[in-house]
């Protein structure tokens, strides 16, 4: 029998392998009321759960391919598996937690909403990053918030080469090793309001096991900001 | 021997190398240690549609009466897989174009003009404006490499959706809103500072190559429930391969923008010296739509000095659905403008010249988010004078059709056509006037 939570709180459920993707966004576009979907044999598909406009749960129990969540606005999906390039790339707001690992362009261009992934992320992880935030429990790849404008992205782990490349305001957070600072990117000073951002942006994540006073903090040296011919060496 | 009143006298020799135009960029260069950035497009002669001439009817073909018998010129984009393909009444669009390199009035102007004789305007890098919602029927909204204002909500609003690999003026690179223009409304709708450059990435952030694309398009009509066509636009090079490649990945319409087309800020140099002419990419990309049994299924949509009817009707008969124009709509919006004159010659141009658009000092309040320069272009007019010269070359496009007895524009075929100049023969692969010689394709025996 049923608990009274089960029944007020009715779960949708899609199966991947007989529903096609197609299916599920129309029918989560259709419901401005959202609610608990679960999303079953997602097999690598691309553009799962894209678009959303309502406050969903969404959870994904497999590996998804390009693009989950994109564009995602007031849902939370949940995807217990790998993503592929680009998740939630364009986030609006809402939150979208990878439990495995993610590819290149994690949170790409994402305007707000958390993105919080508990593996590592690939290369250009908050590319282009607009606003929203992005936790990484493991490590980063090359180029990571490569010309990312707002937003913070905070790593857990390690860094790989060419960090904050071309930087505008977004606020990067690394615990570990960075193998190397991109063009205009410095380290700056890790002052208490930004401890306190890791701090809050950890809770938000359910990351408990990791302190934020063992963060350094990097940023825009603002160096590039206007074009420069002294500058030519940077470009 | 004695120099005449203006400098000038008989024994003085410019050199065709080292002309004046050169010699003063090596000066400026030298003075500046800096490129020079500009708007406006190529400015160097290539082959064009002037260089076509359409065979009319006589003996071996008849004609269409003029004011009487109908001439058809509507079209329809993106009927492969959107469930709304936009429907156009003439097939004369409006390129994208930026609010920032743009003002606001000058947006609602290009939504005004476009809608008066319906047809779609363009957004551009930046994102949509309410203004220019309001103002257009159908309106496109570009995905472009920044991803300045991109937003699911009006990604829903639009009618249409384009992908914007490259644009005629820069294939290959990305943009630069100089600090001057970034005002507090550019500035909050792209998520940057006030007075910074802002450069627009030349690759997107979230795919590379023809693979991606596929699964990019896929996702934006996933959002947008495959309702609305989603065109992908390149600028004209490698225009063979790119066309079916973006065909491949999907795309429902492919815009193809020639050397010519224009530019808010890009760098001289690159304007000058990367793409091709449009006369050129043309047939390349009929032939590979044609390869691909998409030729008329997939639209193809074409820019890059556009001008008249004439070009638009040149166009077309090399197999273009319709064409799209930027600059020209900008001139008739009143840049350039002869009574601006004394103000263009104040900041260093004149009237004819001015292509400074990066400076944002724009006397006919096109260019420019100065507030006072931008209230001087009223959009109400703006758009007037634009549906006037759209109205002028769909009536110009329509007397050359009918001369060639077609009753739609789009009936218009390479047969109708022969060039003046070899290079054009070769170019747009329709014979040399007087003779069966199209350069490059080996005659039929």
């Amino acid at each position: 029998m049923a608990t009274p939570e089960v029944i007020r709180e009715a779960v949708r459920s899609f199966d991947l392998a007989v529903d096609s993707v197609r299916e599920l966004n129309q029918a989560l576009h259709r419901d401005l009321d959202g609610g608990r979907v679960v999303v079953r044999n997602p097999g690598g598909g691309h553009a799962v759960a894209v678009g959303l406009d309502a406050p969903f749960e969404v959870e994904i129990e497999g590996h998804v391919g390009y693009y989950c969540a994109g564009m995602n606005k007031l849902a939370t999906v949940r995807v217990r598996g790998n993503c592929g390039v680009g998740v939630a790339e364009n986030m609006m707001s809402g939150v979208v937690v990878v439990e495995g690992s993610a590819s290149q362009s994690a949170g790409a261009s994402a305007r707000g909403g958390l993105l919080v992934i508990h593996g590592d992320a690939s290369a250009r992880c908050g590319i282009s990053l607009k606003g929203a935030d992005i936790v990484v429990r493991g490590s980063i790849g090359h180029m990571g918030a490569f010309m990312a404008q707002k937003g913070a992205l905070v790593v857990c782990g390690d860094a790989g080469e060419s960090l904050g490349d071309s930087l505008y305001e977004a606020r990067l957070y690394v615990r570990g090793s960075v193998a190397g600072l991109g063009a205009d990117c410095v380290e700056k000073e890790m002052r208490r309001e930004h401890a306190e951002q890791v701090r809050e942006l950890l809770a938000r994540a359910e990351v408990d096991d990791v302190d934020a006073s063992e963060f350094r903090r990097y940023g825009s040296a603002r160096r590039l900001y206007n074009f420069h011919v002294d500058n030519l060496g940077s470009y | 021997m004695a120099a005449v009143s203006n400098g000038w006298h008989p024994g003085l020799r410019e050199s065709a190398t080292f002309d004046r135009g050169a010699i003063a960029e090596i000066q400026r260069a030298a003075r500046e240690g800096m490129y020079d950035i500009r708007g406006f497009g190529a400015k160097r002669p290539v082959p064009h549609f002037d260089d076509l001439l359409f065979l009319g009817a006589s003996v071996s073909r008849y004609p269409l009466e003029g004011y009487r018998e109908r001439c058809g010129t509507d079209v329809l984009i993106g009927a492969r897989h959107a469930r709304e393909p936009v429907k156009l009444d003439i097939p004369i669009t409006i390129a994208g174009m930026s609010f920032g390199a743009l003002s606001g009035p000058a947006k609602e102007a290009l939504g005004r003009g476009a809608t008066e004789v319906g047809t779609s305007t363009t957004t551009g890098d930046g994102g949509m404006t309410a203004e220019e919602r309001e103002h257009s029927r159908e309106l496109v909204y570009q995905l472009l490499p920044s991803r300045y204002g991109m937003n699911p909500d009006d990604l829903r609003r639009a009618d249409a959706i384009e992908v914007v690999v490259g644009q005629g003026a820069k294939p290959g690179g990305g943009g630069m809103l100089l600090g001057q223009k970034i005002s507090d409304r550019v500035a909050e709708m792209r998520d940057l500072p006030i007075g910074i450059d802002q450069r627009s990435a030349c690759r997107h952030p979230d795919w590379t190559g023809p693979d991606d694309l596929e699964i990019k398009i896929e996702e934006l009509r996933e959002i947008t429930d495959w309702r609305i066509p989603i065109y992908v636009k390149v600028g004209a090079s490698r225009t063979y391969y790119d066309v079916a490649l973006a065909v491949k990945a999907g795309a429902d319409a492919i815009v193809l923008d020639g050397m010519q087309g224009g530019t808010a800020a890009t760098q001289d140099v690159f304007i000058e010296h990367v793409g091709i002419p449009i006369l050129a990419a043309i047939p390349q990309a009929v032939e590979s739509l044609v390869e691909l049994g998409m030729h008329r299924e997939v639209q193809l949509i074409v820019s890059g000095g556009i001008r008249s009817g004439a070009d638009v009707a040149k166009a077309l008969a090399l197999g273009a659905d319709a064409v799209s124009i930027g600059t020209a709509a900008l001139i008739a919006l009143g840049d350039n403008a002869p009574e601006h004159d004394a103000e263009y010659r104040a900041i260093g141009s004149a009237a004819g010249y001015y292509d400074d658009y990066q400076a944002g000092r724009d006397p006919a309040g096109i260019s420019t988010q100065e507030p006072d320069l931008a209230a001087r272009l009223d959009p109400v007019e703006g758009g007037r004078r634009l549906a006037n010269y759209l109205r002028t070359m769909t009536l110009e496009a329509q007397t050359l059709a009918r001369a060639c007895g077609k009753s739609h524009l789009h009936n218009l075929e390479p047969e109708d056509l022969v060039a003046l100049t070899i290079e054009a023969a070769a170019m747009a692969r329709v014979p040399l006037a007087g003779t069966t010689w199209i350069p490059g394709l080996v005659a039929s025996p």
